[in-house]
């Protein structure tokens, strides 16, 4: 037995000229939650597929439930539940008629599927739209749907790739929730995303991947220390007095501020940072067009890893607060 | 609740449920096999049945066992374009990480298959007998006529699924499997009997199988010769599935690697 409800060593997938997942090494313990964060591209389904058994890996093995992915493939299949990174529901189903066939491939009796269907479509705030086809379920309602039908089988080991992108943040929100619950409930969670700031919210470890490795890892916290979670924004009103401002807020945080424009940003972690700027900047007679302070984006936090911007175009929440 | 993986065979029963409950929301689908053969059969025998065989009533006793073979074509496009919409939607990768037997998918869609058939012939066979097509066999010509169909049927679905393994999306299934069909069934005797065609492509006509399926299928129901076409449709069944069925697993091992 391993102390590990996921473990993975040295995995390796090549794509033809592309090395997808390029040696990564993961361990998950029972009832824990781990994020992989990582910009498009960066190996995350890859992994993810690995894991669910539905790729083969070129070199590494991974176990999950003490069950070998390669050799071992139907035991980990009966263990897990995947949400993969595109609503894999059928849209030409209810959501019930989804739900129930679920039940009956896993070998539930009809009664059981039936009720199992109706208990996990209330739960996932469905049961108005139970009988209705999937396709007209908005993209929030087809996540849900999609997640329950993961739940079927009451796995205690969950994979879910990106279970929130192109959700809209009141959907995403709401996911978390769904997903917080689970994993209150001792579910062993490993789920990708894009966003810090979900990886945060659901994490409690982290492995930041890049071109198939990973480039860091630790918990939010330690993650966060690392990096600054947050970015503080401020536009002078004359693009004379930028350096001036460069100047302070390199002073007052201990780091060189990044220019766009006329627009300077810099990571900053002291609660208090704000009052102080506003107060040095009055006190400078300095007049500002912009003050914010925000979430860093994923290309912050790669750009403070690993001294490079994110390299593919993508786009990024910019959650202001 | 501790559930047991089903058998593989519920399993597959499981899944054609899903792809017959599937048709009410999919009435394109459901219409490729019902009213399109209705539309053809009325057609071609109130229009064209005069000219071609000098009255309606004797055309409509030519061609009906032919249009239940040229539907019976139609039909199995789908077997490819519901498994290519699965491949291609992520579908078929949910069920490959849950304990559900390998083969359980396909066999689902197939089985499916031969009951959207089944629903195709007896609807033809109906409207048929509505518009005065007489049986001059006994019933067992009748049943082993729609064994035979369906028999064959359930072979050639595996050209289709080798189309919705290889195809890019559902929509590239439907264009290649209607240009192929088109030839393919219309150049048979389904339509017209070979003797009126040109002696170059008599040959082709009657070495198509669907002419003689069709052959087949004229003599189970109207009391003529069927042993040897029947023989000879049944090879080309074990043929088609000797080819393509071990053809279709490679490429979909490849498709899911
Ligand atoms: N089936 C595949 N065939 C070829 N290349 C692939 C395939 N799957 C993924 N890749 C490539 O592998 C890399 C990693 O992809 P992926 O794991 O999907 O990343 P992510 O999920 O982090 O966006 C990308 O360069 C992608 O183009
Ligand atoms: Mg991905």
């Amino acid at each position: 037995m391993s102390e590990f409800a996921i473990e993975a060593r040295g995995l390796v997938k090549q794509f033809g000229s592309t090395r997808a997942v390029d040696g990564v090494d993961l361990a998950v313990g029972p009832g824990r939650v781990l994020g992989l964060l990582g910009p498009n591209g960066a190996g995350k389904t890859t992994i993810v597929r690995i894991l669910a058994t539905l790729t083969r890996p070129d070199s590494g093995s991974a176990t999950v439930a003490d069950h070998d992915v390669v050799t071992e493939a139907d035991q980990v299949r009966s263990r897990i539940g995947l949400t993969g990174q595109f609503a894999s529901v059928d849209n030409r189903l209810t959501g019930f008629e989804n739900l129930l066939l679920i039940g009956r491939l896993l070998g539930q009796s009809r009664r059981d599927a039936r009720q199992g269907a109706r208990t996990l479509l209330a739960r996932f705030e469905l049961a108005g739209a139970a009988d209705r086809p999937v396709q007209g379920y908005s993209g929030g309602m087809r996540r849900r749907l999609d997640l329950a039908a993961s739940l079927v089988g009451k796995p205690r080991i969950l994979f879910l790739d990106e279970p929130t992108t192109g959700l809209d943040p009141r959907a995403r929100r709401q996911l978390w929730n769904l997903i917080g619950e689970l994993v209150t409930a001792g579910t062993t969670v490993l789920l990708t995303t894009q966003y810090l700031e979900e990886a945060d919210a659901l994490a409690e470890d982290i492995l930041v991947i890049d071109h198939g490795r990973v480039i860091a890892r630790g918990s939010p916290d330690e993650l966060k220390a690392r990096i600054g979670t947050r970015t503080l924004v401020v536009r002078p009103a004359s693009p004379s007095a930028v350096e001036t401002v460069s100047r302070v807020m390199t002073e007052l945080t201990g780091s060189q501020p990044e220019r766009q424009g006329g627009r300077l940003s810099v990571p900053a972690n002291d609660p208090d940072l704000l009052s102080a700027l506003v107060r040095r900047l009055d006190e400078l007679e300095i007049a500002l067009a912009e003050l914010l302070l925000r979430s860093a984006s994923l290309d912050e936090v790669f750009l403070a890893l690993t001294g490079q911007r994110v390299e593919s175009e993508q786009d990024q929440p910019q959650v202001e607060s | 609740m501790k559930s047991l993986p089903a058998s593989g065979l519920e399993q597959t029963f499981s899944l054609a449920w899903r792809s017959i409950v599937q048709l009410r929301r999919n009435p394109w689908e459901l219409g490729d096999y019902s009213f399109q053969p209705i539309l053809f059969l009325l057609l071609f025998v109130y229009v064209f049945g005069g000219a071609i065989a000098g009255s309606t009533d004797d055309y409509l006793t030519y061609m009906l066992p032919g249009i239940v073979v040229m539907n019976m074509m139609f039909v199995t496009v789908y077997v490819g374009h519901g498994l290519n919409t699965d491949l291609t939607s992520g579908y078929f990768d949910r069920l490959r990480a849950m304990p559900v037997a390998r083969w359980a998918p396909l066999a689902g869609r197939i089985t499916a298959d031969l009951v959207k058939q089944a629903w195709s012939i007896v609807l033809l066979l109906g409207l048929g007998w509505l518009m005065g097509f007489r049986m001059e066999a006994p019933v067992w010509g009748l049943l082993s006529m729609v064994l035979l169909v369906l028999v064959f049927a359930l072979a050639f679905s595996w050209v289709s699924v080798l189309v919705g393994v290889i195809a890019r999306d559902p929509e590239h299934v439907h264009l290649f499997g209607f240009t192929a069909l088109f030839p393919v069934t219309f150049v048979s005797n389904v339509f017209v009997p070979v003797e009126t065609m040109p002696g170059w492509l008599q040959g082709v006509v009657m070495a198509n199988p669907v002419s003689v399926l069709s052959d087949a299928s004229r003599g189970l129901l109207l009391g003529g010769p069927w042993l040897a076409q029947a023989g000879i449709t049944l090879a080309w069944a074990v043929g088609i599935i000797a080819v393509f069925a071990p053809l279709s697993l490679w490429a979909l091992r490849r498709r899911l690697k």
